[in-house]
């Protein structure tokens, strides 16, 4: 069994003398996982999220990253709930901007850059601003920035929550045509249930910051838009929301 | 060609209307509303001793805002740099931003002597403050989550002041000094009504506009005001140029076309 890409044991996090907002976690991804997280809001999902990227220390536990603490690993990459993108750059200078801070040599950095706006389609866009572009669009350049880094780990914040839901349905299976290419591990946040089992291989709820439920999602892969109208998926959809709605 | 209409129109409405507002006035009191004829007449006859004087006044207002804007970017990267550092001195320069000019001009004449450095002393601290406070605005206005995201890409405090605060800071900095444009020549024409000379040489439209008041030469005064709207009008317009120049392609602030 190859080692968790993120392992988190007996972690707990509060903010100064609060009510902790995350109690006792036990969590592992292994290699190749879809780990959707999905859960009331305010119940420590986005948290959880900052812990594994390193942008917020844990209280107490002990948590793995690809083999190190939290921050210090560069195969990870973290798409935003906004699509986060720097309004005073062009398309091409906003997805390479983590490379730039890296000073990764310029053919390197033009090759990956070009690669990643080529695989969200937006090649054609390459020289406009962000004001230019549709919120779906912002979306995509935010994830091909992510990808330039080509990580091993991908941890997505709620990235489709302000889309419409044919935008949002559409880069799922983009986004599952994606990983199927580069085989990322990937934490995903969000509060559709749907969109949860849809890309998943396991869906995990958290409720009050305790891991409440753990659901595997066996359906094959490259799953297109015609599982979603399937009675198996729509069942699952129903079930999990059930048992969200019980712990909730 | 068709945006120059309206505004021109206008203007010839102006025209038309200033003159029949001349011609509306009793004899006796048209002096008060010389015709632009008059006007102009004056200003010709004293086009050598204007054109100095402008160049003066232009020179301080310059001078003021280019030393406004230095010192007043270097002051807010200082306050911008600790949440500390601001607690100590933001108060004070809250404070000193309502200092009347007019009160410590005398002491600015002691400090740097008359003429033109005291004006360009005035020029300065009346465009110093808006600045500091828009920059500061600024540079502290980027997106957390932008900020999140440098810190995950490792980026050194350098890298996360010129590549992610300062452009944040550039629309903030324009508000600021289009502000100061607008002050900077009327602190220059103000302080040299109050702090400049005549025996220095370097006279300005203030101590020019004075002169002519005490000896009630109208139309000059009229010539005056009319020179110092033209000259405060450059400043802005260059502000506003070099901001569109600078952000046009990016900022929600310019409509797209």
């Amino acid at each position: 069994m190859p080692p968790p890409v993120v392992q988190l044991t007996n972690v707990c996090k509060r903010f100064g003398d609060a009510e902790p907002v995350l109690h006792d976690l036990q969590l592992a991804a292994r290699p190749g996982e879809f780990v959707s997280l999905i859960g009331p809001s305010g119940c420590g999902k986005s948290t959880l999220l900052r812990l594994i990227s390193g942008l917020t220390p844990a209280t107490s536990g002990h948590i793995d990253v690809l083999g190190a603490p939290p921050g210090r690993t560069d195969r990870l990459a973290y798409v935003f709930q906004d699509p986060t993108l720097l309004p005073w750059l062009n398309v091409n200078r906003n997805v390479e901007a983590l490379l730039r801070l890296r000073n990764l040599p310029a053919a390197e950095r033009i090759a990956r850059r070009d690669q990643a706006l080529q695989r969200v389609g937006l090649a054609d866009r390459a020289h406009h601003y962000p004001r230019q572009l549709s919120g779906g669009q912002k979306m995509r350049v935010s994830i091909a920035r992510a990808l330039t880094l080509q990580p091993d780990l991908l941890l997505l914040d709620e990235p489709f929550g302000a889309l419409d839901e044919m935008t949002r349905d559409r880069l799922n299976e983009e986004l599952l045509a994606i990983r199927a290419e580069q085989n990322w591990t990937a934490f995903f946040v969000t509060h559709s249930v749907a969109e949860a089992v849809f890309l998943s291989t396991r869906v995990v709820i958290l409720t009050a910051g305790r891991i409440t439920a753990e659901i595997p999602v066996t359906f094959d892969h490259p799953r297109t838009e015609d599982l979603r109208r399937t009675a198996a998926y729509l069942n699952l959809v129903a079930d999990v929301s059930r048992q969200l709605r019980a712990l909730g | 060609m068709r945006r120059l209409l309206p505004p021109l129109l206008t203007g010839l409405l102006l025209l038309a209307a200033w003159h029949a507002l001349h011609l509306a006035l009793p004899p006796e009191q048209r002096f008060l509303l010389p015709t632009l004829g008059r006007i102009l007449a004056a200003a010709t006859e004293r086009a050598p001793q204007l054109l100095t004087a402008t160049g003066w006044t232009a020179l301080a207002a310059l001078g003021g805002l280019a030393l406004a804007t230095t010192t007043a970017i270097a002051f807010s990267l200082l306050l911008a740099s600790s949440r500390l550092v601001r607690a100590a001195l933001y108060p004070y320069v809250m404070l000193l931003q309502m200092m009347p000019v007019i009160i410590i001009a005398p002491i600015l004449i002691l400090w740097v002597g008359p003429g033109l450095p005291s004006v360009i002393l005035v020029t300065f601290l009346i465009s110093f403050f808006p600045m500091v406070v828009n920059n500061t605005q600024g540079l502290l206005s980027a997106d957390q989550n932008l900020v999140d995201l440098f810190r995950m890409g490792k980026a050194t405090p350098w890298q996360q002041l010129w590549l992610l605060r300062v452009p944040a800071a550039l629309p903030y900095f324009f508000t600021g000094l289009r502000i100061a444009a607008v002050l900077a020549p009327i602190g220059a024409l103000t302080g040299d009504y109050l702090v400049g000379t005549t025996t220095g040489g370097d006279a300005g439209l203030g101590i020019t506009a004075m002169i002519y008041s005490t000896r009630s030469e109208i139309p000059a005064l009229y010539a005056t005001a009319a020179i110092a709207c033209t000259l405060g009008w450059l400043f802005v317009s260059t502000v506003a140029a070099t901001a569109w120049l600078t952000l046009h392609r990016w900022h929600d602030s310019y409509t797209q076309n």
